[in-house]
């Protein structure tokens, strides 16, 4: 059944120069948002090495691999290069990239704005990484960030962190900031404003919808962060006292700011996520999905209710216990819609025909790691039980499992699914499973036996740690993971660039599929699609390849 | 209270000095006992919704004898939606109700007339100890007495920061409460059984964050008062030694009274631990080594050996001098 056009492969050569000063000059959506992509996986490498540098001096107590202003900085660039510079450009990446495609349009709404939010964040990681060469702080020149992703006041003013390198840390997110929320209108106004004829909102494919909710929140969580970044500058240079607790400052505001951005944050990442499981496991399982009107509903809902979460990340900061009942409340109710989206998820894969490709295997990996991660917030928005486990590595489990074991899953099961799409190349299948039991095995090892140390009472963030407590054996479970985490992502590059020179021909639909962007060629030309499509249905390649059953009829 | 009993009878088999699940403090046990119960529900939840995603994986793969043919489409159901939103929303109720129920229990307790009151200064990176009503000042070494439920002793901690935040994380007393500048915050523990319990700073306050270490010694009403009455002692003026007198010279000459005190003495900084009775502890450094003459010594020849990133200085003392200021030390006692 499957549609194919192919275009001729022969292109005229073009020299190297002048193929970058294409990619450095291009407002086209795939092209940025391959940019964003590519980005984002060296920085994933780096970031993967400053983890290993940290599991490395873990696997024993008082061993001396790293020492404690070495370990301080690698945790703190480890945490804000993952977020901010793998995946927050991950998540735009896969966004410009597929949501034109997906609403039938030919580009982003505003094409020089994308550009120009790229290369802010582009160069916001520059700045971050410049540190490690410019940076002048506590322990001399070369001087990384050492405060903690975090960064708690008063940690960060000039008495305790003198030099510059909390400034690199403050301006990169500033400039990176700013490029997000120019990515975040950009996206808003593209779903709103750029869907082809007959798509109407109810019609969008689900992942347009919940990038629609991601970038509502980017806009609202980003903008207290730039404030407070401000805020920070104001009181190391301009004799400012907002954080400054030594002159009446206040440490718990910066949390309540750094927060407000920071649990919304987490949506922001997971919510594509989300977007990801809700296109690939219909496909896998040959059904439509299953509940579309309340999975939009659950996910407005969370993005509402995740703007009134944030400080159950502050139940140790001494809160009233009013208001650590309220974000018990709150938090425990964002449970409700999360849970509504994997039972329709489950109810999607009921009654079908479950083709174990990779894309599914790491989408059904993401279903039961983020069913544990929910379960794991459960219990640490029990204020109590959260006064015992916070800020220990049982957090640090935790997060990891909602970052890794259901966004980073998700994100290959993504680039599985769609790598056929923009590169016009299929990917090793056998070089995929590998990579997904090796990752699977070492995210298991790692971040599984992570939880133990958390509840034998090893707080986070220490660069080494005493014999006896009972941690010894789990540190070392733990650290050998990274060995099969590591081997894991061999695989995933290997078959990347393999596949990218040697693949077979993957012809422009090859998962049988039932969106927009499986109707054009593989890769997709500059304008996307020769005539602008005019959809009648939710699936409207469904529409086209089953004519006496079609979607429509039913929606 | 009455309810958790049972639970104190069972031997505690902790599989850490530091394990949450080994409680001997009523807060800590509160916690347990939620705990046990949040486990219990979200365990509940693990098993039903892993069973239905393990069997809808396996019983709806695609057989090798596929027909090719798609399956019914199945667009959704509100009966379903409606069943599966109401089940959670009930659950999530009473986990909320459960846990607000503890959360009052912790913070509003009332002090019976027993209570100790401790102050808690957290520094970059040690604990200072404070007993107000007591007037005994120590470090990073809390001792407070057993409480016995007939007549309860708990200990009550006010909670302040010289510099950073820091946190006070001794898990089988109790959870954790951030030490937050310009941001007094309280806790309490009311340890069942005497003996020594750990724990260490639980918020990122700096370089030398993981060798903040706790040391809580809960005694006996009688060996508690004993304590109290040798830290109420004043030391001697004058060391017999003549070596430790030449020690306390340079120690008062030497920049080390800008931070230290030791009362009776013109010494009397406050940057780092009183070191009235430093012989009284076990440790040093917050914890970081057995108080011993030759680490006291390898301490103060160079602190950035034994605990990098540390605030102490060396005072760049020779051989001569440094076996002097030992000696003084060692004879705080």
């Amino acid at each position: 059944m499957s549609i194919s056009l192919e275009l001729p492969r022969t292109q005229p050569a073009i020299p190297f120069v002048d193929k970058l000063h294409q990619w450095v000059i291009t407002v086209d959506h795939k092209r940025l948002g391959l940019l964003y992509i590519t980005y984002a996986l060296s920085f994933l490498l780096i970031g993967g090495i400053e983890a290993t540098i940290m599991r490395i001096q873990l696997i024993r107590p008082h061993n001396d691999f790293a020492s404690p202003q070495v370990f301080n900085q690698m945790f703190t660039m480890h945490g804000t290069t993952m977020i901010f510079f793998v995946v927050m450009p991950l998540v735009f990446g896969f966004a410009n990239y597929l949501l034109p495609l997906m609403i039938g349009a030919r580009d982003m709404a505003f094409p020089r704005l994308n550009a120009f939010s790229f290369w802010l964040m582009a160069f916001g990681g520059i700045l971050l990484y410049f540190s490690f060469i410019g940076g002048y702080g506590l322990y001399g020149a070369g001087n990384a960030p050492d405060v903690g992703w975090f960064a708690y006041a008063p940690l960060t003013a000039q008495t305790f962190s003198p030099g510059h390198s909390t400034d690199f840390w403050t301006l990169s997110l500033l400039v990176s900031g700013f490029g997000s929320i120019g990515t975040a209108i950009n996206i808003i106004a593209t779903v709103l404003c750029m869907r082809c004829p007959g798509m109407t909102l109810g019609r969008m494919p689900l992942l347009a919808w919940l990038n629609l909710t991601m970038a509502g929140l980017v806009i609202l969580a980003i903008s207290p962060l730039t404030a407070a970044q401000i805020m920070l500058l104001v009181d190391r240079y301009l004799g400012g006292h907002f954080f400054d607790t030594q002159a009446g400052g206040s440490a718990v505001i910066w949390m309540h700011f750094f927060w407000v951005f920071g649990h919304p944050e987490v949506y922001v990442l997971v919510i594509p996520a989300f977007a990801f499981a809700s296109e690939i496991i219909p496909v896998f399982s040959r059904k439509a999905i299953f509940g579309y009107p309340v999975m939009v509903a659950a996910t407005l809902a969370i993005g509402f209710i995740s703007m009134s979460v944030w400080a159950h990340h502050m139940f140790t900061v001494g809160m009233t216990s009013a208001a650590n009942m309220f974000f018990v409340l709150s938090t425990m109710a964002i449970a409700v819609p999360t849970g509504i989206k994997i039972f329709n998820w489950l109810a999607t894969m009921w009654g079908g025909k479950i083709h174990f490709r990779a894309p599914m295997l790491f989408c059904l990996a993401f279903l039961f790691q983020f069913l544990i991660a929910g379960l794991t917030g459960i219990m640490l928005s029990s204020a109590p039980f959260n006064w015992q486990l916070g800020n220990s590595y049982f957090v640090v489990a935790h997060f990891h499992y909602v970052i890794v074991g259901a966004i980073l899953f998700a994100l290959f099961g993504a680039f599985y699914y769609w790598f056929p799409k923009a590169s016009g190349r299929m990917y090793s299948e056998t070089l995929a499973k590998f990579h997904f039991w090796l990752f699977l095995i070492g995210f298991h090892l790692t971040f599984d036996f992570m939880h133990v140390p958390g509840m034998l009472g090893m707080p986070r963030r220490i660069y080494t740690y005493e014999p006896g407590r009972g941690w010894e054996i789990w540190n070392l479970i733990v650290t050998i993971g990274v060995l099969f985490q590591a081997a894991g992502i061999l695989a995933f590059v290997a078959n990347l660039f393999g596949s990218y020179f040697r693949g077979k021909n993957a012809g422009s639909d090859p998962w049988d599929a039932w969106t927009l962007e499986w109707s054009t060629h593989s890769p997709p030309p500059e304008y996307n699609f020769e005539t602008v499509p005019v959809v009648k249905s939710r699936r409207p390649l469904w529409d086209l390849k089953h004519p006496e059953d079609p979607d429509w009829k039913y929606e | 209270m009455n309810s958790t009993t049972a639970l104190w009878e069972l031997p505690h088999r902790a599989l850490s000095p530091t394990d949450i699940f080994a409680p001997v403090s009523t807060p800590a046990q509160s916690i347990f006992d939620l705990s046990l119960f949040v486990l219990g529900i979200t365990g509940g939840i693990f098993v039903v919704v892993a069973a239905l995603l393990s069997y809808s994986a396996i019983r709806f793969r695609k057989r090798k004898n596929d027909d090719g043919r798609e399956p019914a489409q199945v667009y959704g159901s509100l009966q379903v939606e409606l069943a599966w939103t109401l089940t959670p929303v009930l659950i999530s109720l009473v986990l909320f109700l459960a846990t607000a129920r503890v959360i009052f229990q912790i913070q509003h307790p009332a002090p019976p007339p027993g209570a100790v009151e401790v102050t808690v200064i957290g520094h970059q990176f040690w604990w200072e100890y404070r007993y107000p009503g007591l007037k005994v000042v120590t470090a990073n070494e809390l001792h407070v007495p057993v409480s016995d439920p007939a007549h309860p002793t708990p200990t009550f901690l006010k909670l302040y920061s010289a510099d950073t935040d820091h946190s006070w994380w001794v898990p089988r007393l109790a959870g954790k409460t951030d030490l937050i500048p310009n941001h007094p915050n309280s806790m309490w523990i009311e340890p069942r059984e005497t003996g020594l319990y750990l724990g260490q700073c639980a918020q990122y306050c700096g370089t030398q964050h993981a060798k903040m270490l706790l040391r809580v010694y809960v005694e006996s009403p009688e060996d508690f008062a004993s304590w109290i009455q040798e830290q109420r002692q004043t030391v001697q003026t004058a060391p017999s030694d003549g070596t430790a007198s030449e020690g306390r010279k340079i120690f008062e000459r030497v920049a080390c009274i800008n931070c230290h005190t030791v009362a009776g003495t013109p010494a009397n900084g406050r940057f780092g631990p009183d070191l009235t009775h430093l012989m009284s502890r076990e440790t040093i450094a917050s914890g970081a080594a057995p108080n011993t003459r030759e680490n006291l010594r390898r301490w103060i020849e160079n602190p950035n050996a034994l605990k990098p990133g540390c605030k102490m200085p060396a005072m760049g003392l020779n051989n001569q001098q440094l076996d002097a200021v030992t000696a003084y030390l060692v004879s705080l006692r």
